[in-house]
């Protein structure tokens, strides 16, 4: 280990971490945006967009984001779609996210009792108020957990990024490294880079799970 | 001759090819309380929860007031706010203090005056003991108390009818008397018309006006209070109140 090295490279390295953070804020609101369209689609049953929703979901889950990325950067620009490194990127962590997200808010949807869905109905709320008063409320606080996994899973993935040449931290390091035949500085100052990001942010997620867990109103 | 408020006709309902309630007649005037009893797994419950379309019916109608329901999700969404309902587990929304549970449905679904109804909110809580009670949350509150609001819930509707299932069934033995009390004063103070599913056979005696007995999906008969817990009319009927021991 060798600290100039080290040193030398953290001002690219500041480049690379910016850009994970800002592809990640980008890809994670979208995907939060996208999970709760897709798990509003499915608790209301609107029809075709009900059975749209489930193809997403299911293609989304069950392929690799490696793959969704090349389709996105190498396969779209043959039918005319030239979306640029970072576009793809951003697109694909959204297609990606935007399931996960779907399946933590309906899984918290679905985790309100039944027998609270039918104490609405029998003060007469219509869908809507019962989705607005009682399942939203009650499902998005059970939901968080999910929402935290999936948050702090699709930082990671954007590490996936690289393949298509997006200096964020984990290209900066490949490419580093490629450059200049030095593998631990740059391997330890990435795992560091992470450890910065994520640590800190797992353990506000920690909290916030604690503080609106379901049961607690009243607390 | 009171007006009659609720009819049932022939009523069948299939759980697939299960035959749960089999050919239901019966109607409940204005004024009247009704008492459905039987053994567990009778129908009971299944029977209360049609006749406020949480359970959907194959064969046969409902009449309320005279007019035929029409079994559809919009139709009874109007009709729930004229049919109270009361359920075992309390069922307030954990998310809401006690006073916006009471106000959901008299603001948000018949769109009253918010004002107006939180001050009869709190005289309906101070009714049941309650009013200190109006700005906590549901899990801060006992068993007991919980289901005191959620008759509170139901009666800030201004319902015309109210059905009761089984609604001191996983409450502490000391916590069902002030239970029973509220619901006995709706029926011969207010003069509300009820069903009520109970197993408290000395509470049904008390306020029933008329029995309907089940078992296995069917009504084995229809007696006045009076008569059905001294000389019911079916030896079933007589045997179950036997076990009853009371």
């Amino acid at each position: 280990m060798s600290w100039p090295i080290i040193q030398q490279s953290l001002p690219m390295f500041a480049k690379g971490f910016e850009l994970t953070l800002w592809l990640s804020f980008i890809g994670i609101l979208g995907s939060i945006i996208v999970g709760i369209v897709v798990s509003m689609v499915r608790l209301f049953k609107i029809p075709v967009l009900h059975q749209l929703a489930s193809i997403y979901v299911e293609v989304s889950r069950n392929t690799p984001l490696l793959i969704q990325l090349f389709f996105l950067y190498y396969a779209f620009p043959v039918i005319g779609i030239k979306l640029g490194a970072e576009l793809s990127g951003i697109i694909g962590l959204i297609f990606l996210g935007g399931s996960y997200m779907a399946e933590g808010f309906s899984g918290g949807f679905n985790g309100v009792p039944k027998s609270q869905v039918e104490s609405g109905k029998a003060i007469g709320l219509s869908r809507f108020q019962l989705a607005r008063f009682v399942i939203f409320p009650q499902g998005f606080s059970k939901s968080v957990p999910a929402l935290a996994a999936n948050i702090i899973f699709l930082i990671k993935e954007t590490s996936i990024f690289t393949v298509i040449a997006i200096p964020e931290l984990t290209n900066t390091a490949l490419d580093l490294i490629g450059m200049y035949y030095r593998s631990n500085e740059y391997l330890f100052v990435l795992v560091v880079a992470y450890a910065i990001i994520l640590i800190p942010l797992s353990v506000i997620l920690t909290y916030l799970e604690k503080r609106v867990r379901y049961g607690t109103f009243g607390n | 001759m009171a007006e009659e408020i609720l009819k049932v006709e022939n009523m069948h309902k299939y759980y697939g090819k299960k035959h749960v309630l089999h050919d239901i007649n019966f109607s409940v005037s204005e004024g009247e309380v009704v008492t459905l009893l039987g053994p567990s797994g009778s129908g009971k419950s299944t029977l209360i929860r049609t006749l406020n379309g949480l359970e959907d019916y194959q064969e046969g109608a409902i009449f309320f007031q005279g007019t035929k329901i029409n079994p559809d999700e919009k139709h009874w969404q109007q009709l729930r706010q004229k049919i109270g309902m009361v359920f075992q587990s309390y069922d307030l929304f954990p998310n809401l203090k006690v006073i916006d549970n009471i106000l959901l449905g008299p603001t948000k679904v018949q769109g009253r005056n918010k004002e107006e109804v939180e001050s009869e909110a709190h005289q309906l809580l101070a009714q049941v003991g309650l009013e200190e009670f109006a700005n906590a949350y549901p899990r801060q509150l006992s068993g007991g108390q919980k289901q005191r609001v959620a008759i509170v819930r139901a009666l800030a509707l201004h319902p015309e009818f109210m059905l009761f299932d089984e609604v001191t069934a996983s409450l502490d033995p000391e916590m069902v008397r002030g239970v029973l009390e509220i619901i006995e004063n709706l029926a011969k103070n207010d003069n509300m018309t009820m069903i009520v599913v109970t197993h408290e056979m000395n509470f049904a005696q008390q306020i029933a006006d008329r029995v309907l007995f089940l078992e296995d999906g069917n009504i084995l008969e229809q007696t006045p209070a009076d008569q059905f817990f001294t000389d019911p009319q079916t030896d079933r009927a007589k045997e179950f109140l036997d076990s009853m021991d009371f």
